[in-house]
């Protein structure tokens, strides 16, 4: 039997220390509805979605009441749209269509995000995927809801060097598209290395082609309540603190596996993952950031922040494995500047640059993530970035992944409001030395050896 | 059916006890358990309940108390009790 110590426990982390579910992700899949006519498809799509996430916000809210838990989103994720637009759309603009389709679904069903406007374009792209990639500007653009990434590489096939360089200039296109709303545009769009199939965090999310018709994904979160249970072992040693972690991650996931099954069973979908990552919001209390200084760092950025962020996401991760029964995603510590006020700080205090977050990637997920750039950055120069993370991700057989703002109007030392849980970020200094002749290069970076590792 | 843990947490005050029960009696709620304790001033009490008995719907019933905490003056919970077991036994 409970006792009544361990109720309080409980509702303390949900009161007081903003532990909730971050996400239900449903993923559908869209390969039923392919046709080549537009009309037809953008018919398929819009019942298909309707149908399948007819109750997936409502027995959202009813978990959320009965057991006392906030479940902050409740999320849509389809198949690439590149697949399942390949036949009917013939142009961009074709796309823009589809894109429209998914945010009155997204809209309709009343989820607030839906991510799969992707293409997976690792190794090469075929004209449906370059007239996707092509479109997200105008896409994104028009539709309030609908969430984009591309994949340009991974640790099997390599860097598609030529999708770099388009994403570049779609980036840069998209922050001018947007550019009377702080190039919000931007915040929706991701481009990825290693992306997984199954991943229920946006923008990131889509719906890969190993899944099943439809499943249910859980984001779990809770950066505040290690955070406080990391105050009760301040000077401890190594062991104290890992422990601390461990444990913590641990009820944090239960959390999340419970509302993922209950999820699954009531919709009649089956249970795909738990995403173990930590998920910081910009409200005081629920950083990321505040875990490493609560560690032992001045600020997040000082000389020890990418040893505590290891340690961080590799404890999370074997306190969460053992909670949950079937653990996938992205499943490691979120570090967007943007959504972490501790983050923010950091920055605006002077200890954060773009190379440091760059170097915090190479241990934990997802990669540099919502940081906002000044808007004269070069394509190029955005090119060259997402480069450099694809190559960590692929070297080291991780997803990393890139959303940068180039905020249009603005530079540095000037800060931009996204709105909600997108928050807000100071713009950040970018390395001003060129690197167009190295991405003008075309073509592919090979696939990296898998022995002699180093 | 799991069982449900309702938590009473407020400033004390005569009769909070006798008005929730009064609440799960009229609802056909079954109480199975009660532990308190007064933590800094605050009454702090859990109640273990079964409520297959009741003909209520649940989030109906949720919302009821936490109003019913309102008009009190204290916090109100009622919740399955899965999310403690779950999060606290193995």
């Amino acid at each position: 039997m409970v006792t009544i110590l361990e109720v309080n426990e409980t509702n303390k982390m949900i009161e007081q220390e903003k532990l909730d579910v971050r996400t239900i992700t449903l993923g559908i899949s869209l390969l039923d509805c392919c046709d080549s006519d537009l009309d037809a498809l953008n018919r398929n799509i819009y019942d298909k979605i309707t149908r399948v996430a007819e109750n997936l916000v409502s027995t959202g809210r009813e978990i959320e009441l009965e057991y006392g838990i906030p479940i902050v989103n409740k999320r849509i994720s389809v198949t690439p749209i590149a697949l399942v637009g390949g036949r009917a759309c013939r142009s961009p603009e074709d796309f823009v269509e589809v894109a429209k389709t998914l945010d009155r679904a997204a809209r309709d069903t009343g989820v607030n995000f839906l991510g799969g406007y992707s293409a997976i374009v690792s190794k090469g792209m075929t004209p449906a995927d370059e007239a996707l990639i092509r479109s997200i500007p105008a896409a994104l653009s028009s539709t309030e809801r609908v969430c984009s990434s591309v994949n340009i590489g991974s640790t099997k096939t390599g860097i598609n060097m030529d999708a770099v360089k388009l994403m570049g200039e779609i980036v840069r296109e998209t922050a001018e598209a947007t550019k009377e709303n702080n190039s919000l545009g931007c915040a929706k769009l991701v481009v990825l290395c290693n992306a997984p199939d199954d991943n229920p965090f946006m923008a990131g999310a889509f719906h890969g082609v190993s899944e099943a018709d439809a499943v249910i994904n859980v984001g779990v979160s809770g950066p505040g309540v290690i955070k406080h249970a990391l105050e009760g072992v301040r000077g401890e040693n190594f062991e104290v603190l890992c422990e601390t972690v461990k444990r913590t991650a641990f009820k944090v996931t239960r959390a999340g596996q419970l509302v993922a099954q209950e999820a699954s069973e009531r919709l009649g979908i089956p249970f795909g993952i738990v995403d173990l990552s930590l998920a910081p919001t910009p409200s005081v209390g629920d950083s990321v950031a505040e875990i490493l200084e609560e560690m032992g760092l001045e600020s997040v950025g000082a000389p020890g922040t990418t040893a505590a962020l290891a340690l961080l996401n590799d404890q999370v991760k074997k306190g969460g494995i053992m909670a949950s029964s079937f653990v996938g995603g992205l499943s490691g510590a979120f570090i967007p500047v943007s959504e972490d006020q501790g983050m923010i700080d950091a920055v605006n205090r002077g200890a954060l640059t773009l190379e440091k977050l760059e170097a915090m990637t190479c241990v934990c997920s997802v990669g540099l993530d919502m940081i906002a750039i000044p808007g004269d950055t070069p394509a190029s120069t955005i090119s060259g970035i997402i480069a450099d993370e694809a190559a960590i991700g692929m070297i080291n057989n991780k997803t990393t992944a890139v959303r940068l703002i180039p905020v249009i109007g603005k530079d540095v030392g000037d800060t931009v409001e996204f709105g909600g849980l997108l928050g807000h970020a100071p713009v950040q200094q970018v390395n001003r030395f060129g690197c167009a002749d190295f991405i003008n290069r075309g073509g592919r970076i090979p696939a990296p050896i898998h022995s002699f590792k180093n | 059916m799991s069982k449900t843990i309702i938590t009473v947490v407020g400033k004390d005050a005569v009769g909070i006890i006798a008005k929730v029960c009064t609440y799960l009696a009229d609802n056909q709620v079954n109480v199975e358990d009660i532990s308190q304790t007064i933590v800094q001033g605050y009454f702090n009490m859990m109640m273990i309940v079964d409520t297959s008995g009741s003909t209520k719907p649940y989030a109906g019933m949720v919302t009821e108390l936490d109003n019913l905490g309102d008009t009190i003056g204290v916090k109100i919970r009622c919740q399955r009790e899965d999310i403690f077991t779950k999060m606290h036994r193995i």
